[in-house]
Formats: C-alpha cells, structure tokens, sequence
C-alpha cells in the first residue's frame, strides 16, 4: 500500500505505523527535529554555532588578512571596509583574527568535551552501578574537585603546568569531570534496579558490559544536554585563562587574550576589547540556548 | 547471611534520635575531613608538578654546586615524597604557607592581608545577587510565559553568558572613560587610603565603625561597580535555578489544591511553594557564592581591587608558586567552609533532615 515514494518522504517520515526499524528511526529523528525547529531561541543558538563551525573549518578563506602579518603603518586603525572589526597595535587584521581565533576556541571545547564524556560515564556509572566503597571512594574524589570554584583549580593546574593551550585544555578537563561523573552516577542509581538491569545480571551479562551497554545509552540524552550546555562555560573558562595570559600564547589568535591585550589601548582603540569580547558573548550565549533548546526536547521531564 | 544485618538495624532503632544524630555528624566531620586531606593533597601535587626549580628560584643565578645542595636539602627536596607531604600537612596545620618570592612576606600574612577586601566584595555581591535573583526568578517562574518571564530569562541568559572581565572593561570604557561617573579602580581615593585601619579589614564597615564618612563614600563608590557586576553574575545564576525550582513546585498537586481551596495567588506562592524551595535555594546560593569567587579574581584584576584574586593573578604572573597554591587552598578551604554551613543551616530550614 506504498504510494509513490517521491512526494511521500514526509508521509513516510511523519507515518508512525513503522513497517522498519530504520523508518522508526527515522521518524523520531525526524520530529524530534520538528519540536526542536519551533523553537526560535534554540534554533538561533543552532546557526550561531554552525557558523563557528563553518568560520574555523574555512578559515582561509574567510579571513581578509592573514592573521599574522603584522604591518606597524597601520597599527591601530578603526573599523573601516578594509579593516572590518579594525587593527590591533601592531596592525593586525582584528577580523581574521577573529576568524581564525574560532579554530582556537573550538578546539579547546571539543577537545575538552571529547576528554571528559568517557571520565564522566566511566567514573559515573562504576560508582552509581557497582556501588559500594568504590562510589564512596570517587564521590569523595569528585567532591576533592569540586570544593574549588572551576576557574581557580584552573588556574592552579594551568600555572603548574605552564601555559600554552594543550595546557589549558587539561587544566579545564579537569574541572570539569566532576559534575558530569555525578549526573551519571545519579542517572544511574535510578535504573540499576531496572527489570531490564536485572534480568542482563541473571544471564551472566559481565559488569563492563551491563554499563556500557544498558547503562550508558540511557544516561546518553542527560549527559550531552549537560556537556551542550557545558561548552559555554569551558569556553568563558577559556577565556578567562587566556585573559589571565594562561591560555593559547601569542602570536596565535585567541579571543580572551585579545580581549586582554586590547585593555592597554582601551581609550584610543575600544575595538581591541569590545568586538573578541562580544564573540565570546555570542558563541557562549548561541551554546546555552541551544543547550536549553536540547533539554525541552530531549528531556521532558526538566522542560 | 541476613542476621548481622538484622541485628545492625535494631541496635539502630534503640538508639534512637540522640545516636543518630551523633552519627550523622560523625560522617559528615569524617567526610569533610578526607575532602580536606585530598585539597591538601592536590595542592601539594599542583606544587610538585611545577616545571620551574624551586631552588633556582632561591639562589637566582650565581650559585656554586655546595650552596645549591645546601637549600635542596634545606627545602627537603631529597627525602622521599610521603615525607614532604606530612612536612607540608605540619606547616600548613601551623598556618605556615612558605614565604612570597615576590613580596618577601609570609603568605600567609599576606593572605590575611587581602582577604577582607575581597570577602567584603564578595559578600555584597552575593546579597546583591541573591535579593534581585531570587524574587526575579520567582516572578518569572509565576508568570510563566509572558513578557515579564521573556524579559527576566533574557536577562539572566546575558548575565551567564557574558565574560565577566570583558563587561567590567566595558564599564570601566563607558563609565570611567567617557562618562566619569565611577573611579578607575582600586578601593578608596587615594587621598584617603590608608585613614582607617579597622579591625575587621573590610573598608566599608570600618570606616563606618569609626565614623570616617568620607572614607566611608569613597569605598561605597569605589566598590559599587565591581559589586554589581560580580551581582549579575550571580543573580544571573540564582533567578535561572529559582525559576526551575518554582515551576517544579508550582505543577505540584498541593498548589491545585490550596487554588481549589480558593487560596489567593500571593499565600499560594509565598506561603506554600516558596517554603519548599528554600532548601534548594541555600544550596544554590551557596553554590553562587563558591562561583562568585571565580568571578572576582577576573573583576579584581579588570578594577585593580587588592584582593585576593588580584593576589593570586600577580603570584601567577611572577610564578609565585608559594603564593599561588597558598590562594588556591585559602580558596577551597572557604568553598569547603561555607558547604559544611549550610549542611549545619540546612537542618534548622528543613524538617526532614533531621528525622
């Protein structure tokens, strides 16, 4: 009873009397994408972040300058059709800086988020599942970690290990585990009695694998809603790192340490500060809301 | 196998209350305590992980092989580490952090010396945060869904969103630069620094306490901006947390009932579903305060605030480590301070702690 698969993909897609898994599949990802589109803010925070995505893959050919080339003749220059955002003091493009500073604060997101998933789930679900002396001896752990506001332990592990961004990466990896390893553990703890659990124990499922494969994909939704909303504070940790001169060094464009260098020239050169500033602002709110955006959806019961 | 266990419980009954609490107070000291180890303990491995000798450090550059085995010995560089760390945990029971590379004080006289300022911001940053906060997540919360809900999430969105250095240059761009309405940093004018030495060490109060009114204007100036902007912040933080916790109580079936009851909306809202949430709102605030720490190591540095915070970005600068990891541990210590307050208010605020 198919009609004609041309102008039916929505049909088919829309059709909740699935005939396949795949078209189940994609049904939910497809009105999960409705819901998620009616949602203006969400979307906003959506495009934002696309196009960071899209400014720091296609730097070069982004950028008007290159984000080196210093030229002192024409230091410290207003925002002009030239010079979109302005030049810094030492007649740098502030634009193509701009543009290629995106590369930095993504990489030090991603890079973060990619370290702290797996700590997160692993250390999580072992003290939420296993129970025990082992949660008691992680959550202590975690709670270690937690005593200290993120940005100081930041700064602690970034001064010991000196700067530099892989540096910085660590240091804010490190703060940020604890409370994604709690929000797994806490996940955990509400199905470890689950039917589902209990009957993979009975057939002799081992416990690495109870936790990786019934435990982890449910605690999946919660922990990236958490790690979405996450990227925007590593990226005001970034910055705040970077304002501190503890982040990427220079000459490598970086938007806090911009924003910290331009503070000398604030009178005659309010650009230097106000527009990286402003960047960080946007990328950070463009998270939040799409962050906010994922938890109605994926996470009714918090909406 | 279950007997122990059963016994375990009955003896547990008939101590009743008095033991009970007595245990619970027991693990908690003992969980508060093994935190405080593992702070010491990180601090200390931050201090070892530091690529910098601290005996150059000492010596500077002229220096032949008798005198630096001399101080590597005298810094008890060549025992082994489970020794350095007890010699650690002995001096910082003592309050001994070292001395400053950089200041040539002990840190933490030094400490003593800055902390005040930056308490006394931060505590009128978090009253700033909590009574705007609070009551504009509860608004919104109530009101859920018009303009007022809008304006009040936008609000706080922008205020977690914003680098926080950033806004404070931008203050000072606008109102310092241009407008002239605030002064450039620091915690007094200079013409009256250094009038009041109180007791407490808080500017503010201590002019007050000795009737020095002009001092006492010029910190209330002085202070204003870096203790609104650290304010946002946190009310940024505590209307987004108060409005989830209201909505959570207001779909509640006891608030249908207190409306069925023909209750108005203020008792309803005040009376009933405020009551609930303020066991969580401590806990949030108290996680306000902690992050408002964050916050003013930033603003202190952007409004050359003599606090700690501008304490600690300097020792960095100078790879003061001595002074770095003596601010860091005065900072954790502090976090872990005001949570063991709150878990002590916590059983005053909430009944059901206490069974």
């Amino acid at each position: 009873m198919s009609a004609t698969p041309k102008t039916s993909f929505k049909a088919w897609l829309l059709n909740d009397d699935f005939s396949s898994p795949a078209q189940a599949r994609a049904h939910q990802a497809y009105v999960t994408w409705l819901r998620f589109s009616m949602n203006p803010l969400a979307l906003g925070g959506l495009v934002v972040v696309v196009l960071l995505v899209l400014a720091a893959w296609l730097a070069p050919f982004v950028a008007t300058h290159n984000p080196l080339t210093q030229d002192l003749t024409r230091a410290l220059l207003p925002p002009s059709s030239t010079n979109w955002f302005g030049t810094d003091e030492l007649g740098r493009d502030v634009y193509s800086r701009l543009v290629y500073g995106a590369r930095t604060t993504l990489y030090i997101a991603i890079l973060v988020t990619v370290i702290v998933g797996p700590i997160g789930f692993i250390v999580g679900a072992a003290a939420g599942y296993i129970g025990g002396w082992i949660d008691t001896v992680l959550m202590r752990v975690t709670d270690i970690f937690l005593a200290f506001p993120s940005l100081v332990l930041a700064l602690a592990f970034s001064a010991a290990l000196g700067p530099g961004i892989e540096n910085a990466v660590i240091a804010i990896a490190l703060t940020v585990w604890p409370p994604v390893a709690r929000l797994v553990r806490a996940e955990t703890l509400t199905f470890r009695k689950a039917d589902f659990v209990v009957a993979a124990e009975l057939q002799g499922a081992s416990v690495p694998r109870i936790m990786f494969r019934y435990i982890v994909p449910l605690c999946a939704p919660s922990v990236v809603i958490r790690l979405t909303l996450n990227m925007a504070s590593i990226i005001l940790t970034a910055a705040g790192l970077g304002f501190l001169g503890l982040g990427a060094q220079p000459p490598s464009p970086e938007w806090g340490a911009m924003a910290a260098q331009g503070r000398q020239y604030l009178l005659d050169a309010w650009w230097l500060t106000a527009i990286p500033g402003m960047a960080i602002l946007l990328v950070s709110l463009a998270f939040n809301l799409l962050g906010d955006g994922l938890r109605d959806i994926l996470d009714p019961k918090h909406a | 196998m279950s007997n122990p266990e059963l016994t375990k419980t009955s003896m547990r009954d008939d101590d009743g209350v008095l033991g009970d609490a007595i245990r619970k107070i027991a693990s908690s000291v003992a969980a508060i305590l093994t935190t405080l180890f593992g702070l010491l303990l990180l601090t200390f491995i931050i201090g070892r992980m530091i690529p910098a000798d601290p005996v150059l450090a000492i010596l500077g550059d002229n220096f032949d092989q008798v005198a630096y085995d001399r101080v590597y010995a005298e810094l008890g560089l060549d025992r082994p580490l489970y020794e350095q760390f007890f010699s650690y945990l002995q001096s910082i029971l003592q309050f001994d952090f070292g001395q400053s590379n950089v200041t040539r004080n002990s840190v933490a006289a030094d400490l003593a010396r800055v902390f005040p300022a930056t308490l006394e911001l931060a505590i009128l940053a978090i009253l700033i945060g909590t009574v705007m906060g609070v009551p504009l997540g509860i608004i919104s919360a109530v009101k859920r869904g018009t303009w007022v809900d809008h304006l009040g999430r936008i609000v706080a969105l922008l205020g977690y969103s914003a680098p926080i250095f950033w806004l404070g240059t931008m203050v000072i761009l606008i109102f310092y630069a241009n407008l002239q309405i605030i002064p450039g940093g620091g915690r007094v004018d200079l013409y009256n620094d250094g009038l009041v030495v109180g007791p407490t060490g808080m500017l503010i109060l201590d002019a007050l306490l000795a009737g020095e009114w002009e001092v006492f204007w010029s910190a209330v100036h002085h202070i204003t901006a870096p203790a609104l902007l650290l304010g946002y912040a946190a009310m940024a933080y505590l209307s987004r947390m108060s409005r989830s916790f209201m909505l959570e109580q207001l779909n509640q079936e006891y608030i249908l009932t207190a409306r069925a009851k023909g209750l108005g909306e203020r008792p309803i809202v005040w009376k009933h579903a405020f009551r609930n949430i303020r066991v969580q709102l401590l806990t949030v605030i108290t996680l306000a305060f902690c992050g408002l720490l964050d916050g003013a190591v930033l603003i202190e540095t952007v409004f050359g605030w003599p606090g700690l915070g501008q304490y600690l970005t300097a020792a960095l600068f100078y790879a003061d480590m001595n002074a770095v990891l003596g601010a860091v541990l005065l900072i954790g210590l502090i976090s872990i301070c005001i949570n063991l307050l709150t878990d002590v208010v916590y059983r005053f605020v909430d009944p059901r702690t206490r069974s």
